[in-house]
């Protein structure tokens, strides 16, 4: 088996809150960091004799994600119940579809590295999230404020063949809903999340080999790591002829490994029959007409946009048209500062950098559109240098302070006064005659190094573009 | 009801809210009369789970108070109307005749006894049922069997066998019951009273604990058939609270209760085959030769697909039902069972304890019909056969405007008869469930005894959301019944 070269299928289900101000079949809030079931009422409890009221914005944000998506909608869609009992789901059933979704059909098309590569997705359905169960010491506490948010489901074909594809994937569905403003695309807290069913075949092979079935990724890096981990599971089971057997894992963040989880789990017969209680979903063509108005620029649009209308190259578009937020902050600040090129490298380079580094996500950056564009503003009119700026950048990220404040307490501001950088560019040639000497005998790079004392000098506080040119002007007179 | 000095709990509903209106009697005399009435023959008929007698004497002071200071008085004001336990009472205890439920007390009302309340109906008390609905004959209770008030040692009929031993033992002006299969018509028919299902949709399913969703409607037990048609509209109409309920027009019953044109009259033949006892099949014989000499239409037709009903019923009942029972697992309300081991011990223990005899074989059966590998030849068969059945049912209303069927194949029977044999028990229900696959009214009426003097049920079926017809028809076949019935009294 050993010279068997195998290949991955990948598929993924994909669950996505969606950001209704109320649940999807009663009017309670959706909020659940408030107090343990303060946003419950006997219909997202499952007391006895209430019923579902579909909520008409959960239909219409399944519609936006359907339609940016590119599914065929089912004009008649039916709710199904899968029952199952566990503490956390009120009513022993989950209210969900089955035979028919409201959408099917779809994909999302992903640009890498010049080419397009089409990824089909099956279906997306509408269903409720469950409660959540909170175990402290010998007891277990149940809170339902979760129960009864309505989530998307998203099911893919299995056309991943890299652990790569398939969280890339993720990443552009999640920044496809975030722009359309139906999921705020959380991972690590849940609001968006992923399992996938990967199995492996020898390259060449049409028909699928076993599969497992991975849960609890919830990052991208996770999905990556914990794809790559099946992966190599499965090849080396392969290796030695064993088989893979179709169960449930786990993913392991802290260990990097997936566990197998009960087979108990794995044996549930979900009884799905259509749910009685609600009639069937009609959507009209009225109703897609409308949504497809109210679509937003979606992330592909936008980052054609960006090249077209900034002249940015395709990576620095991709890149800032990745989260609506970062796209966002950067259109407010070149709208401010307009010069696209120059606002892309620094929040390409320094915004990007401080975030990464403090694991926060742009709409958590400490520093505001509008004071990095000041910021910007300051290098462009020559107030400060790039060098001066990522330090004050540095300072407005951590004590929040806006660039003028701190330009004018530390005394920051460029000097460009030419009688004073003429004195400056006099004394350092001054203290180093054989440096000149050697310049004026024919070793140019010697230029950057008296460049470098002056900027010493003057903290990096001069102009650079004024310092050369003094400093190539003294230089032409010594050699006289 | 010959007797000169006619006491008030034996009045309808009509009767008590223009004599409260009129001033004839006040509120507190009207529930005085009701609740000694009622709490006198509880002991023998067992028909109410609760009378909360302080909140019905203290609503009936409010009713004075609000009649002396000439407020607007609702069209049921001081009408007391009894609340099958399966309909959510707010402050009210509703158990749905089981041990599961037994300490439960909702916070909240269901829609049509919202609707009651709005009317200034005097909400008098819970009554007995088969545990969750489930049953034929009202021996599946908690609670203890409900007696039938014509005699004592039969069943009441099921499953809402105390709603309608209520209104015949004239403990209530009226009551609310609700039908899955046959569960307000049944026992309408076994205690002589009027019964009515309306049409799926008509009535708002909120608040009223779910058997089987997609057949389950409310519908209401009275001494006459204008007290039934006073009592539907009220309770009728679409409702926000739930997405079954329908935006059909609700006419003014009452109003036209006057009948409009000779209904053509179908006599389903299936409905009238053997297993059908020969004292009910002669009574509907008298009623059917009696239209006909008042020149009514009448024309034989058949529903082909009727022998299929029950079978389709009890699979697409219990596969719902499994379904609706398990929120009921001990861990918000209800019964719990002590010192669970684990998660699974706490539901086993809980359900096995908590749920009847009855209930469980139904949970049981309806599982099985709902399981992967069984779903097709199962469930899936039986709402395939429902729609054949609906479809009976349309081209017989093609040629005719009513069906005229017995209600059930016998009287009531005595008590304990056919518990140990479910086949028969289920059997009661052969003429009944088939309406509630396509959705249709259907009404009970007293039409005449049995030698045993025992009431037998007449069954009027209407095209969906036709009840208008189906009131006329009965208001006017109770015409003609009502010196033959009034021969005959209850026991009590």
């Amino acid at each position: 088996m050993k010279n068997i070269k195998f290949e991955p299928v990948i598929g993924l289900e994909v669950h996505a809150q969606l950001k209704t101000h109320t649940k999807i079949f009663c009017s309670c809030t959706v909020r659940f960091e408030e107090q343990e079931n303060k946003n419950t009422c006997p219909i997202c409890t499952g007391m006895p004799g209430v019923l579902p009221v579909l909520n008409r914005k959960v239909v219409e944000f399944a519609l936006k994600a359907s339609l940016a998506l590119n599914f065929h909608i089912n004009p008649v869609s039916i709710f199904a119940r899968k029952n199952y009992f566990y503490p956390d789901l009120p009513k022993g059933y989950q209210i969900s579809q089955y035979d028919i979704p409201i959408a099917e059909h779809g994909y999302l098309e992903i640009e890498k590295e010049g080419t397009i590569k089409k990824f089909r997705i099956q279906r997306l359905h509408i269903e409720e999230d469950a409660g959540k169960n909170i175990h402290r010491a010998d007891k277990s506490y149940l809170d339902f404020n979760r129960a009864g948010t309505a989530l998307i489901e998203i099911v893919t074909d299995p056309d991943f063949r890299s652990a790569e594809e398939a969280a890339s994937f993720v990443r552009n569905l999640r920044s496809v809903l975030q722009y359309l403003d139906v999921c705020d695309g959380n991972m690590e807290e849940g609001s968006l999340r992923c399992d996938a069913n990967i199995s492996l075949r020898p390259v060449g092979q049409t028909n699928f080999g076993i599969k497992a079935e991975v849960k609890n990724m919830n990052s991208f890096k996770f999905i990556e790591k914990a794809l790559l981990y099946e992966i190599e599971r499965q090849t080396e089971l392969l290796e030695e002829g064993k088989k893979v057997l179709q169960e449930t894992r786990l993913w392991d963040s802290d260990k990097g490994k997936t566990f197998s989880m009960r087979s108990k789990e794995f044996a549930h017969d979900y009884r799905y029959f259509p749910e009685p209680d609600l009639r069937p979903l009609v959507i009209n063509n009225n109703l897609i007409e409308k949504m497809k108005k109210e679509l937003p620029e979606l992330p592909d649009q936008r980052r054609k946009r960006f090249v077209n209308q900034y002249g940015l190259p395709e990576y620095d578009a991709l890149i800032l048209t990745d989260t609506k937020n970062l796209a966002d902050y950067y259109e407010s600040c070149v709208t401010a500062v307009s010069d696209p090129k120059m606002v892309s490298n620094f929040i390409m380079t320094e915004v990007l950098r401080y975030l990464k580094k403090h694991s926060l996500e742009i709409q958590e950056n400490p520093v505001t559109a509008e004071n990095l564009s000041k910021l910007l503003i300051f290098i462009k009119n020559g107030t400060i240098n790039g060098k001066i700026a990522k330090d004050i950048f540095r300072e407005m990220f951590t004590t929040k302070k806006s660039a003028t404040q701190i330009v004018q307490e530390k005394n920051l501001s460029q000097v460009s006064d030419e009688s004073s950088l003429q004195d400056t560019v006099q004394k350092v040639l001054k203290n180093h005659p054989t440096e000149v000497d050697k310049y004026l005998g024919g070793v140019q790079n010697l230029f950057s190094f008296f460049m470098g004392q002056i900027m010493k000098e003057t903290k990096g506080r001069a102009n650079p573009q004024k310092v050369t040119e003094i400093l190539k002007e003294l230089l032409k007179t010594q050699r006289s | 009801m010959s007797n000169p000095k006619e006491h008030l709990y034996q009045k309808t509903a009509f009767d008590l809210v223009s004599g409260f209106k009129n001033k004839q009697w006040k509120a507190a005399e009207i529930a005085e009369s009701f609740l000694n009435r009622a709490l006198d023959t509880n002991k023998k008929l067992n028909s109410f789970i609760c009378i909360p007698h302080e909140s019905i004497l203290d609503h009936a002071t409010l009713l004075d108070e609000k009649r002396n200071s000439n407020e607007d008085l609702g069209s049921l004001a001081c009408s007391p109307i009894a609340i099958k336990d399966i309909l959510c009472t707010s402050g009210i205890s509703t158990t749905c005749g089981s041990k599961i439920l037994q300490n439960f007390t909702p916070y909240y009302d269901a829609t049509v006894v919202e609707k009651l309340k709005d009317k200034d109906a005097l909400i008098f008390g819970k009554t007995n049922l088969d545990e969750f609905a489930m049953g034929s004959s009202n021996e599946n209770s908690f609670f203890g069997p409900v007696r039938n008030p014509w005699n004592l040692d039969c069943v009441a009929g099921g499953s809402s066998g105390g709603s309608a031993a209520a209104v015949a033992g004239q403990q209530c002006a009226a009551s609310l019951g609700s039908d899955t299969g046959g569960s307000i018509r049944l026992p309408a028919s076994f205690c002589g009273v009027v019964g009515v299902k309306p049409s799926y949709g008509r009535v708002s399913r909120f608040g009223l604990i779910a058997f089987a969703s997609s057949l389950d409607q409310v519908g209401v037990f009275t001494k006459d058939v204008r007290d039934s048609a006073l009592l539907l509209r009220i309770i009728s109409g679409q409702d926000s609270k739930d997405s079954t309920s329908s935006s059909n027009f609700v006419p003014h019953f009452l109003d036209s209760l006057s009948i409009k044109k000779k209904w053509r009259i179908g006599l389903p033949k299936e409905y009238f085959q053997q297993g059908l006892d020969s004292e009910v099949r002669q009574a509907l014989s008298q009623s059917i030769s009696l239209l006909g000499k008042n020149k009514f239409e009448i024309e034989e037709v058949s529903l082909p697909h009727s022998d299929l009903s029950i079978a389709a019923y009890y699979l697409i009942a219990t596969g719902e039902a499994s379904s609706n029972l398990s929120r009921f697992d001990g861990v918000r309300y209800g019964y719990r069972a002590s010192n669970p081991k684990n998660l699974n011990d706490l539901y086993k223990r809980t359900r096995s304890d908590g749920f009847g005899y009855e209930v469980k074989r139904r949970i049981m059966l309806g599982t099985f019909a709902l399981s992967s590998g069984y779903y097709d030849a199962y469930y899936k068969k039986a709402s395939q056969v429902r729609t054949l059945i609906i479809q009976d049912f349309q081209k017989a209303f093609e040629k005719v405007d009513l069906l005229l069927t017995p209600t059930a194949p016998f009287t009531a029977f005595k008590i304990g008869e056919k518990t140990k044999d479910p086949i028969q028990m289920y059997l009661t229900d052969i003429y009944t469930t088939a309406v509630n696959l396509a959705g249709l009214p259907a009404l009970s009426m007293p039409c005449g005894f049995d030698s045993k003097k025992l009431p037998i049920g007449l069954q009027l079926i209407a095209p969906r959301f036709e009840e208008e017809r189906m009131f006329q028809m009965a208001h006017y076949l109770e015409k003609e019944f009502h010196v033959q019935n009034s021969k005959h009294h209850i026991v009590l």
